[in-house]
């Protein structure tokens, strides 16, 4: 049995260090088959909208189909065409895949587990991190599509670059609303002022419609898979990509899924709170730590139904009707959001 | 024709009805019934008529009714069936009962399931039966050979005994 005790023996550095590996690899080990699991829904949620029944073959009710996918990509020959640019088309996968699991360092999945906070990296700035970190994942997808060397995965790229900059200024105009009401940009502060008062997709419901947008378009989910649009670009910037490498691209866009709906969660829908049997308030004992993150894990499991569900519901966004929503749409109703609430919050107090 | 294209609303314009449309149609399709066929399991009940693969037949006596005359392997357009016949001699145990082929070969990769060789065949020895999932895990294996093709033909239920009193 390993003993615990030693962890007293340790400094508070290293304790820091010890606990902050852990809890990393914790969200990593509940990540990953999330990701998993979330293809398997995808592919499942799909075919009972069309009619279908979806893989059930392997293992009960097709729950295995995973490793069944995994096997599968790995076996795959992993073929490097020979006029593409061999450097950046190794690293595209992965600065796609990196930067939706660096998002996760700083949302709260829960209030705490003994003493230790629920949250990787509790940082001031957390909204400010996440958003910087999430629209590093547009490299890879364009790195992908110049490295390529090919006109479709090109294509996919630049619409990739263009589709990432519209969205990305109105996704973060839409949140600040959220923070002149909050007057935080720490996550968990903004999930202790949801707790205290109400969520806060209620005060800013106009700030979660874009904002819900604005992560479709992000997580190049239809209706705006632009960068990908297999109709009309084969399969857009990882046309070229084949056996592990392809894998990457399609884990980063489930975590790119995850990470977006636990944004969500945090920012709108209270986080690991409940507003009632007293569950908005941090944990004191270790099953209660554990229902909050269950409660953090449902939550953003609906949004990922929802990400699914859109998906086989809307067709895609001509090119020019998406930048048209991006930037004479949203911009504008996103600042004049933001001065509502100003003038909103002024007024009141 | 010029289709006049009506002017969408303001409420039409925020995609809002369209988004609430389409959650509709999904989740009402979500609950069907759905129109797989878990194949292996379950499968499809071929209809009359169906051309599947043929196969040889015997008569309620037990006796292969092919007669080596050949024409089927004549007409068969991608050349799939092979016959044998059994020479001058013949089966001296048969009796007054016409001759039977030595070999009766049919190669299922070859062969494009047209009915021919049925429609051709003048002593009704050839059927085309209603299988169609042959499967082998090499070429040899799928060409049928004699005693493969009578035992998966069966017997074919006749209206004249044609050998009953030779």
């Amino acid at each position: 049995m390993f003993d615990w005790a030693f962890i007293n023996s340790l400094g508070p550095h290293q304790q820091f260090l010890f606990f902050s590996t852990l809890k990393v690899v914790g969200v990593i080990a509940m990540v990953m088959p999330m990701i998993a699991y979330s293809v398997v829904a995808e592919r499942r949620i799909s075919a009972w909208i069309q009619n279908r029944v979806g893989p059930n073959r392997v293992g009960p009710l097709g729950l295995l189909q995973p490793l069944a996918d995994g096997l599968k990509f790995i076996l795959k020959e992993d073929f490097t065409p020979a006029y593409v640019r061999k450097v950046y088309f190794w690293v595209a996968p992965a600065i796609t895949m990196i930067p939706a699991f660096l998002a996760f360092a700083v949302i709260p999945f829960g209030s705490n587990l003994g003493n230790q906070r629920m949250v990787i990296a509790d940082l001031n700035v957390g909204i400010l991190y996440s958003f910087g970190i999430v629209s590093l994942g547009v490299y890879g997808i364009v790195l992908a599509g110049y490295a390529s060397r090919s006109k479709y995965p090109f294509l996919g790229g630049i619409r990739s670059s263009a589709q990432m900059i519209s969205y990305e200024i109105a996704m973060g105009m839409s949140v600040i609303p959220l923070f002149l009401i909050v007057g935080d940009l720490n996550l968990s502060k903004v999930i202790e002022y949801q707790a205290n008062n109400a969520w806060l997709v209620f005060y800013a419901p106009l700030s979660f419609a874009i904002f819900l947008v604005s992560a479709f378009a992000e997580t190049n989910r239809l209706p705006f898979d632009m960068p990908e649009s297999e109709t009309e670009l084969v399969a857009g910037y990882h046309t070229e990509y084949s056996s592990m490498k392809f894998a990457l691209f399609f884990l980063g866009e489930y975590a790119n899924m995850i990470a977006a709906s636990a944004m969500m969660v945090t920012l709108f829908f209270g986080g690991w709170t409940l507003p009632f049997f007293g569950l908005d308030k941090p944990a004191t004992t270790i099953p209660m730590g554990l229902l909050h993150i269950v409660i953090f894990i449902t939550k953003m499991l609906g949004f990922m139904v929802l990400f699914i569900w859109v998906r086989w519901m809307l067709p895609r966004f001509r090119y020019d009707q998406l930048m048209d929503l991006g930037w004479r749409r949203f911009v504008p109703i996103a600042l004049l959001n933001i001065l509502i609430t100003a003038f909103g919050l002024y007024f009141k107090s | 024709m010029i289709v006049k294209r009506r002017k969408l609303t303001f409420w039409e314009r925020l995609y809002i009805p369209a988004i609430l449309g389409g959650f509709k149609v999904t989740i009402k399709h979500f609950f069907q019934k759905k129109v797989t066929m878990q194949y292996p399991e379950e499968k499809w009940t071929v209809p009359q008529g169906y051309r599947g693969a043929p196969y040889l037949v015997k008569d309620p006596e037990g006796r292969t009714k092919c007669v080596s005359c050949q024409l089927c392997e004549f007409v068969c357009p991608p050349k799939a069936i092979r016959i044998t016949p059994p020479g001058p001699a013949g089966d001296p145990n048969a009796g007054n009962v016409e001759k039977s082929p030595k070999e009766f070969d049919i190669n299922m990769l070859r062969c494009i399931f047209c009915g021919y060789c049925q429609e051709v065949c003048p002593e009704e020895a050839i059927f085309l039966m209603k299988d169609y999932s042959l499967v082998g895990t090499n070429r040899k294996e799928m060409i049928y050979d004699k005693e493969k093709l009578l035992s998966l033909g069966g017997t074919h239920d006749d209206q004249i005994w044609k050998w009953k009193n030779k």
